[in-house]
């Protein structure tokens, strides 16, 4: 079996206020799906910060190998133009920034060529339609004014066109109503069937997960994975949360 | 405790200072609008070796100034001498004004080599790829042809419509020397304040523009290359008319910085914008770092005329700049956008000014300052809603952005309402480059200094997308290289 694309190992990441992670272990190979779950407050947010390098959580032990690479130290511009992305739970505004503007520099910046507009415009058109993303988002400024679901989309719709090789989806399905939870699930699916995308979703739900397949479902509580299994797993959350996990009373 | 109690006193005696400070700018400003003499009473500023009657006379016999030119010089000169250095805004004592007469004659001996240009500017022509002959001109310091024949290709395009558009020399003693007399330092008087007087005494350079009734001049008039060829000017004249129901679109300056050896730029704009007509007056100024740049620009708007300005400040040292506009006939508009980007030792103090006297006048002001790496950035503007302007509307909308802890943003907004129907607006927002912001960027692979350039260059949209295309793309180059090195 070739190398993980991702190992993490005994990884603990701290704030300001204090650690948050405490050694954490996982292994995500090209093409697979896990799914992170966990209660609020667990550090599923603060483990996709840390892998993608978000400068205000401090890597204290541990390591992050991508691709072969120790990335641990590696600034985020760099890890995502070694190919990981981050879907953000609450993607910034930009004003006077252009969706299609943002995503032509970061394509350009990504793969250190000149984009021929052309085909970037077709593609982007494409991949708008698929989403259901109206055409003129394309000129508005980057979630400037968009709603919650447009700005998920955004998120799906940059995903597509950046093509990375492990995507961290960071509650992507979070205040979405039940037609766009659908649309962006369709979108995620195109990027691990088309892409063969490796996948490591973060959410609270399960409603996302339904067209997906999931290879492993792992269960973080309070900095630490306290639980690993198969797509099962995302069921018996569903209908019992994390209590087994947690142990009585701490919720 | 004690310690305590009697630091957070000096605190609030210091922020109540402070706001004395604001008050006093603030009636500063306004009353050196509307009344100059009691300048003259607070004593004035004396110099050892100021500017004299015999220099101006050989300046003027220089130009050829026709006599009344050379009277309203020497008129000027007096006025000059009996009027004190502003105090309210950013300090200009690296100005030697004892050895005023250094920045006036300077221009003469502006000759130099392209090798004593600073390489800072050097670099910045070269990253703003400009050529080779044509960065030299823009330096001042050697003729540019290539610069010239676009300038006359230019000239006859606009000619064939019936627009003057000249060198103010050639206006003053020439064919339309009746029109400038009317017009020339009437809207701006050197008793403005204390560099008016002075560029009143010394103009020299700039462009005389005539718009006549009704013609809509296509492709922007731009002074570029007039200013470049011929050497730049310090103390340029730029006088435009545009008669009823004309529009034209004026480009001023260029966006690459100007060396100069002198560094006092006290150039005066005048604007005339009659019944029905529309002018919109557009400049990147990038002055090299060590210019004081005290320029006083003034419009006069006629019924249901119409006035825009753009105005980008990336250079000089320390900047007053408050270009007015003053809507005297009914239903007229003016439109003010403004950018200034205030890098390391840089202290610019710019807005605008806005008097309503017509009906049914209304004026919109909108602004961004950013501050960077120490750079002050103040943000002064007046509007006055006179009582005889009925149903005016004005609304002021200024934002700043602070690029680190060390720089300084600063918003002085006055208004003055006379009436009691009027409809005014004003919004004020000041921030920062958030860091989420730039790591959202960076997780798609945008470097560091190209996510915080990204979002500068965004705030700044509003700005640049008033500007002609390859303005606008300059623009976004400068603010690049002021974001380089953060």
């Amino acid at each position: 079996m070739a190398a993980p694309l991702l190992q993490v190992r005994d990884l603990c990441a701290s704030i300001e206020e204090g650690e948050l992670l405490h050694g954490i272990d996982l292994d995500i190979r090209a093409g697979e799906t896990h799914v992170l779950m966990g209660p609020n407050g667990a550090g599923k947010s603060t483990f996709g910060y840390t892998l993608m390098g978000n400068p205000g959580y401090k890597v204290t032990k541990g390591s992050i190998v991508f691709d072969g690479e120790d990335i641990t130290k590696l600034t985020t511009d760099k890890r995502a133009a070694k190919g990981m992305f981050l879907s953000f739970q609450n993607p910034l505004e930009v004003p006077g920034l252009s969706l299609e503007e943002f995503l032509r520099n970061a394509i350009r910046q990504q793969t250190g060529k000149p984009i021929k507009i052309f085909t970037f415009k077709k593609q982007l058109e494409e991949t708008m339609s698929l989403l259901q993303m109206d055409a003129s988002y394309a000129d508005r400024d980057l979630n400037v004014g968009f709603s919650g679901g447009e700005k998920k989309k955004a998120e799906i719709l940059q995903l597509l066109m950046l093509s990375p090789r492990l995507a961290i989806l960071d509650e992507t399905d979070s205040g979405l109503d039940v037609d766009a939870v659908r649309t962006v699930s369709r979108g995620i699916e195109e990027y691990q069937k088309k892409k063969n995308g490796a996948l490591l979703i973060i959410t609270h739900s399960t409603k996302i997960l339904e067209a997906l397949k999931v290879d492993y479902t792992h269960i973080l509580v309070k900095g630490k994975l306290v639980h690993t299994g198969g797509p099962e797993l995302v069921d018996e959350i569903n209908e019992r949360g994390f209590e087994r996990f947690t142990g009585a009373g701490d919720q | 405790m004690n310690a305590v109690s009697k630091d957070s006193q000096a605190q609030a005696i210091s922020k109540s200072g402070v706001n004395e400070m604001a008050d006093q700018k603030i009636q500063e400003v306004d009353r050196s609008f509307y009344d100059f003499k009691d300048d003259e009473s607070k004593g004035f500023y004396r110099m050892k070796e100021g500017l004299t009657k015999e220099i101006v006379e050989q300046l003027s016999e220089e130009k050829k100034d026709p006599l009344w030119m050379r009277q309203f010089r020497l008129k000027c000169l007096d006025i000059y001498n009996s009027l004190k250095v502003p105090d309210w805004g950013p300090s200009i004592d690296g100005l030697d004004m004892d050895r005023i007469t250094n920045y006036v004659r300077s221009k003469s001996d502006m000759k130099g080599n392209w090798e004593d240009v600073p390489e800072e500017i050097k670099n910045t022509f070269d990253k703003l790829g400009i050529p080779q002959a044509e960065r030299e001109s823009l330096a001042g310091v050697g003729a540019q042809y290539d610069s010239e024949l676009v300038y006359h290709n230019l000239q006859k395009e606009v000619a064939d419509q019936g627009v003057v558009y000249i060198g103010f020399e050639d206006a003053v003693s020439g064919e339309y020397q009746d029109m400038v007399k009317e017009y020339f330092m009437k809207l701006v008087p050197p008793t403005d304040h204390k560099f008016a007087a002075l560029h009143g005494a010394v103009w020299s350079g700039g462009s005389f523009v005539y718009v006549p009734k009704g013609v809509h001049v296509e492709v922007p008039l731009q002074s570029y290359f007039r200013l470049n060829a011929k050497g730049a000017g310090q103390f340029e004249h730029t006088l435009i008319i545009v008669d009823e129901g004309a529009d034209v679109h004026f480009i001023e300056g260029c966006s690459a910085p100007k060396y100069n050896v002198a560094n006092l730029h006290a150039g005066c704009v005048e604007l005339y914008v009659k019944k029905n007509a529309r002018l919109r007056y557009s400049t990147i100024e990038n002055w090299s770092k060590n210019m004081y740049n005290l320029n006083t620009k003034r419009a006069i708007v006629e019924e249901g005329g119409r006035m825009e300005w753009v105005s980008g400040s990336f250079g000089s040292h320390v900047s007053y700049l408050y270009p007015t506009t003053i809507l005297k006939g009914d239903n007229s508009h003016c439109e003010f956008t403004g950018i200034t980007f205030a890098g390391a030792g840089q202290n610019l103090d710019t807005g605008a000014k806005m008097i309503h006297i017509g009906k049914n006048t209304s004026s919109y002001i909108n602004t961004k300052s950013i501050s960077k790496g120490g750079g002050i950035s103040t943000y002064r503007s007046s509007v006055v809603i006179e009582k005889t302007a009925k149903h005016a509307k004005a609304s002021v909308d200024c934002a700043s952005l602070m690029l680190d802890d060390i720089s300084r943003s600063d918003t002085i907004p006055a208004m003055d309402v006379r009436t009691a129907d009027a409809d005014v607006g004003h919004e004020a927002k000041i921030g920062r480059i958030s860091d989420e912001a730039v790591f959202y960027l960076m997780s798609r692979g945008i470097s560091e200094s190209e996510a915080r350039a990204m979002i500068v260059s965004g705030f700044a949209s509003p700005v640049s997308k008033e500007l002609p295309l390859e303005y606008a793309a300059e623009m976004n180059n400068l603010i690049k290289l002021e974001m380089e090195g953060m």
